[in-house]
């Protein structure tokens, strides 16, 4: 295809991860393209697929939706980091302004135990949904609430639960982690629940049942390296590891 | 006035209004419905198709209340359904700022803010329910924004003079869907919730006229299914992509609502698009998606563009004089919270005359210097910080120091399958909630309140008019091996080993652009009737093209993303011609509806309300057919039809 070089192009050699499916042998595949530096790294694949339909190649299955940081189905690990180079930034917010021309880049999926490649780009983070099914929730059915300002909440704690809350599940922590282990993102639903009053009635029950979850899902242990809040785009601290670690010694203190 | 045009009412549309006074409907309704005997709920099976706001709080709730939910969502975790981008917030008639809300002027605004092109009783039903689910997100521990004192805080939003939004941050959806995720979660760990991920809902299965049960195509493995239930909820979000660009989410689509639709569920008023007058404006060809800044920036962002053509000075050497904050001065009442439709139009007049700004001169500014300047810098990064990192992640510029620069985006769709009160289509058994029906909001949202809708059609409404079905028929056994199964599901197939024989040229993404544009440029922020019949015609034009050209790679049989949009975007084709035609059977302006041959004489939408007071409902007659045209008509009783005024 030929196109006039507009301002802002830079060609791009890219290392792809394929891989046909599960269990199937995966290999990376070199591609040259022309991207722009307006274009956000999503983008750029997209051209990159758009080219490869067009001359009857296989598009690059990847997961990705909401395009604006916050659904977390984006999940690629680019040059060995999860999301890339930016600091709290989705894989899908990361702009080619980033890059310059000329540069090499190198796109692979999640590799963590708990997340096993479906194809290409794309993994099963089911795991992550199994510990929130064991206890990430408050058991208060519809219709049974008290007013919402029945209980008020200080501030500074909700803001806490909010910073907590915040997590978009997409799994960078666990395949940032050495040991691909998933503290920050149990931690993160525990913490907001802890710090919460309406948390308060389960917050025993709830940290053994996710803690046991998280292993039963095959993650790996927390040996504080902390790669995981640097890696985390929605900058979700480790305190919530500290304070998960806390809630499950007392729990365990109490309940067993 | 000839008989043709006069507006009738069609006896396929029993709207199930309940009589009496307005404020005791529901409460009356809801007494007088038959209920399902608590022990009886468990030999029901309920299909709920897609799990964001509306999906996934009906699958809670139903399922607390005993009932068989099977749920199905195609993303791989019901967390990343679209929901889960809402930034804003959500309204409710809480009147804790003590600033004279209640739920006849939330019920009032909404009905206003619609162009009064919405059914009241279903207006206000929500305006009550509306204060409810303030309360179960509470207690589900949403992290609601809270005032020093430890209670919640709130924000205004467009098209209202109160205080009524509930907020968390800019992640609101977020928020929202975590909570419903969380009770939805505790269902499936109690074996209520049988939860299908990675699943398309690829057609809908009407046994002897009603419907019993959906056809899927497994997204990883490329099987399809047959699920079979006594009822089939459809909560599948709204269909903003038939533009192309859109702040949707890419996954966003049309399918399962327009498979219904084939299947006898009858599509209205598709033509009502909502265009968000905040987002961050397009800078290439190759941009796949538009990204919304929250309408909250309008509390304290003002919208400006230079007062003369072609100032190509930077924003913050333009001197105050030469500024025009056209809102502000057109509307002194609202200013800039005026509703999204009249900021959108505004901000296409401004640029339409030349003053746009930025590098496509398709921009207007929106400036915080005077907000930071009376709250100082900590408190709007407070208020708006991620959506500040937000728009320089993306756009390279620092909106603390420079105004941001937006313009309108396709945003939300008001249009849908046509329900009545009880939120049924015109498929016995098949219920429609969420942004996939038609039913509150009229011919234009207002801000916050399609999270409220969801919410109260899943927590608050179905709960209890499922009855109305469950309890009110006699409803056969049906097995999976019923011959409307297999023809449905031989459909799908088929549908699919199409679409991979055509083997084409073209690429799918490079037709939906083309479709998106089409539908843009003839059916966008302002329609015509010359415009809506060419538009008509060259998506005909496409749609035979991508029949013919239209190239799909790869297998059936394992995750085939290309497949999935095909799929999709053959739908979009059908649906974008019977939206334009509905653009054009409605010659009138309302709301986000803007015929340019109806207007005031300052540019306001004039609506028609002797001719057009009336939903459209189209009934499918085979994708080459013209639809048929059916009407429900408006009633308004409590709330007086006048044009709308923000001035
Ligand atoms: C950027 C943005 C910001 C917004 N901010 C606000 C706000 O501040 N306040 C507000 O009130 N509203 C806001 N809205 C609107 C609001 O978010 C949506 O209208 C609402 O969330 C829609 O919810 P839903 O449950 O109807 O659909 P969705 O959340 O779209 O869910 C659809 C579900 O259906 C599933 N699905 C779709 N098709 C199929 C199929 N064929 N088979 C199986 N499953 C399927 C999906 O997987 C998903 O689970 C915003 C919208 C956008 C785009
Ligand atoms: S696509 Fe949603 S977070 Fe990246």
């Amino acid at each position: 295809m030929i196109q006039k070089a507009k301002q802002g192009d830079m060609r791009i050699t890219l290392e792809v991860w394929r891989q046909a499916g599960p269990g199937a042998p995966g290999a990376f595949e070199t591609h040259e393209i022309t991207a722009n530096e307006h274009m956000s790294f999503l983008e750029m694949l997209d051209v990159l697929n758009q080219e490869l339909v067009e001359s009857g190649r296989e598009p690059f299955a990847f997961d990705h939706d909401c395009r604006e940081g916050i659904c977390g189905s984006c999940s690629l690990t680019i040059d060995g980091q999860p999301h890339g180079p930016r600091e709290r930034t989705t894989a899908c917010q990361l702009h080619m302004r980033t890059y310059r021309n000329g540069d090499r880049i190198k796109i692979e999926p999640w590799r963590a135990n708990a997340f096993p490649i479906v194809k290409d780009l794309i993994t099963d983070r089911s795991a992550f949904d199994k510990i929130q099914q064991a206890g990430g929730y408050v058991s208060v059915n519809t219709g049974a609430a008290p007013d919402a300002h029945a209980i008020p909440v200080a501030k500074e704690k909700a803001d806490l639960a909010f910073e907590a809350a915040a997590c978009i599940g997409c799994g960078a922590c666990v395949a940032a982690c050495p040991n691909a282990s998933a503290m920050l993102f149990t931690s993160a639903k525990v913490s907001q629940l802890t710090l919460l009053p309406q948390g308060e009635p389960e917050r025993e029950r709830r940290v053994l049942a996710m803690v046991d979850a998280m292993d039963d899902a095959g993650f790996g242990n927390c040996s504080n390296h902390y790669e995981c809040e640097a890696a985390c785009p929605k900058g979700i601290s480790v305190e919530n590891i500290a304070r998960m670690n806390r809630e499950y010694a007392r729990a365990t203190l109490i309940e067993r | 006035m000839t008989i043709a045009d006069s507006p009738t009412q069609s006896a396929k549309l029993d709207s199930k209004v309940p009589g009496g006074p307005m404020e005791d409907r529901w409460t009356n309704y809801k007494f007088d419905l038959k209920l399902v005997n608590p022990a009886n709920r468990r030999k029901f099976d309920v299909i709920i198709v897609g799990t964001g706001l509306a999906g996934g709080s009906a699958a809670a709730t139903l399922a607390e209340m005993g009932y068989n939910v099977k749920a199905f969502c195609i993303h791989d975790s019901p967390r990343r359904a679209h929901s889960i981008a809402a930034q804003g917030g959500i309204n409710a008639a809480k009147n804790y700022k003590g600033d004279g809300d209640s739920v006849h002027r939330l019920f009032y605004d909404t009905v206003k803010g619609g162009d009064y092109r919405s059914r009241e009783s279903n207006v206000h039903r929500l305006a009550e329910v509306s204060v409810d689910i303030i309360d179960q997100c509470v207690a589900q521990g949403v992290p609601f924004a809270r005032e020093y004192g430890g209670l919640l805080d709130n924000r205004s939003f467009g098209g209202a003079q109160v205080s009524r939004t509930f907020y968390a941050r800019g992640q609101t959806g977020q928020q929202l869907l975590l909570g419903a995720y969380g009770a939805m979660n505790r269902q499936i760990h109690a074996g209520k919730i049988e939860m299908h991920t990675r699943q398309e809902m690829v057609d809908l299965v009407v046994v002897n006229g009603v419907a019993r049960g959906i056809i899927t195509r497994n997204l990883k493995t490329g099987e399809y299914e047959r699920h079979s239930a006594h009822t089939v909820l459809m909560c599948t979000g709204g269909y903003g992509n038939a533009f192309y660009l859109s702040t949707n989410a890419k996954n966003s689509n049309v399918t399962a609502a327009w498979r219904a639709h084939k299947r006898g569920a009858y599509f209205a008023n598709p033509c009502y698009t909502q265009i968000h007058p905040t987002c961050i404006p397009r800078s290439g060809d190759y941009q796949s998606k538009l990204t919304l800044m929250s309408e909250s920036l309008r509390n304290d962002g003002r919208v400006w563009v230079p007062l003369t053509k072609g100032d190509t000075r930077k924003a913050t050497e333009i001197p105050e004089a030469e500024r025009d904050y056209y809102l502000e001065r057109k509307y002194p009442s609202f200013g800039n919270l005026v509703p999204r439709d009249v900021a959108s139009r505004n901000a296409k007049t401004v640029c339409d005359e030349g003053r746009g700004v930025g590098p496509t001169g398709e921009a207007v500014y929106l400036d915080f210097a005077d907000a930071i300047k009376r709250d100082g810098r900590s408190t709007i990064e407070a208020r708006y910080g991620n959506l500040f990192e937000m728009y320089e992640r993306i756009t390279g510029d620092n909106p603390y120091e420079m105004p941001m620069r937006i313009y309108p985006a396709v945003h939300y769709t008001m249009g849908g399958l046509w329900v009545d009160y009880n939120l049924e289509s015109t498929i016995p058994g098949l219920f429609v909630l969420g942004e996939a029906n038609f039913s509150d909001h009229g011919a234009n949202r207002l801000g916050a309140s399609a999270l409220m809708q969801g919410l109260a059609d899943g927590y608050f409404v179905i709960p209890a008019t499922i009855a109305s079905h469950l309890a009110g028929r006699k409803l056969e056994e049906v097995t999976k091996d019923h011959p409307a199964f297999k023809e449905a599901e031989a459909s799908a197939r088929k549908r699919a080993d199409d679409l991979m024989a055509i083997k084409g040229t073209r690429s799918v993404e490079s037709m939906h652009r083309e479709l998106g544009n089409l539908v843009w440029n003839y059916c966008g922020m302002e329609r015509t009737a010359e415009g809506l019949k060419e538009g008509k015609r060259k998506i005909a034009d496409l749609r035979s093209q991508f029949w013919t050209d239209v190239r799909v790679i790869g297998d059936q049989n394992t995750i085939n993303q290309d497949l999935e949009k095909a799929g999709r975007v053959a739908d979009f084709m059908e649906f974008a011609e019977v939206m334009m035609h509905d653009a054009l059977v409605r010659d009138e302006s309302c709301g986000g509806h803007f015929r340019a041959e109806h207007q005031t004489e300052e540019g306001e939408a004039k609506r028609d309300d002797e001719h057009f007071s009336h939903v459209t409902a189209w009934e499918f007659n085979g994708p080459d057919a013209v639809p048929t045209e059916h009407r429900e008509q408006l009633t308004f009783e409590e709330v007086k039809l006048t044009t709308r005024s923000y001035k």
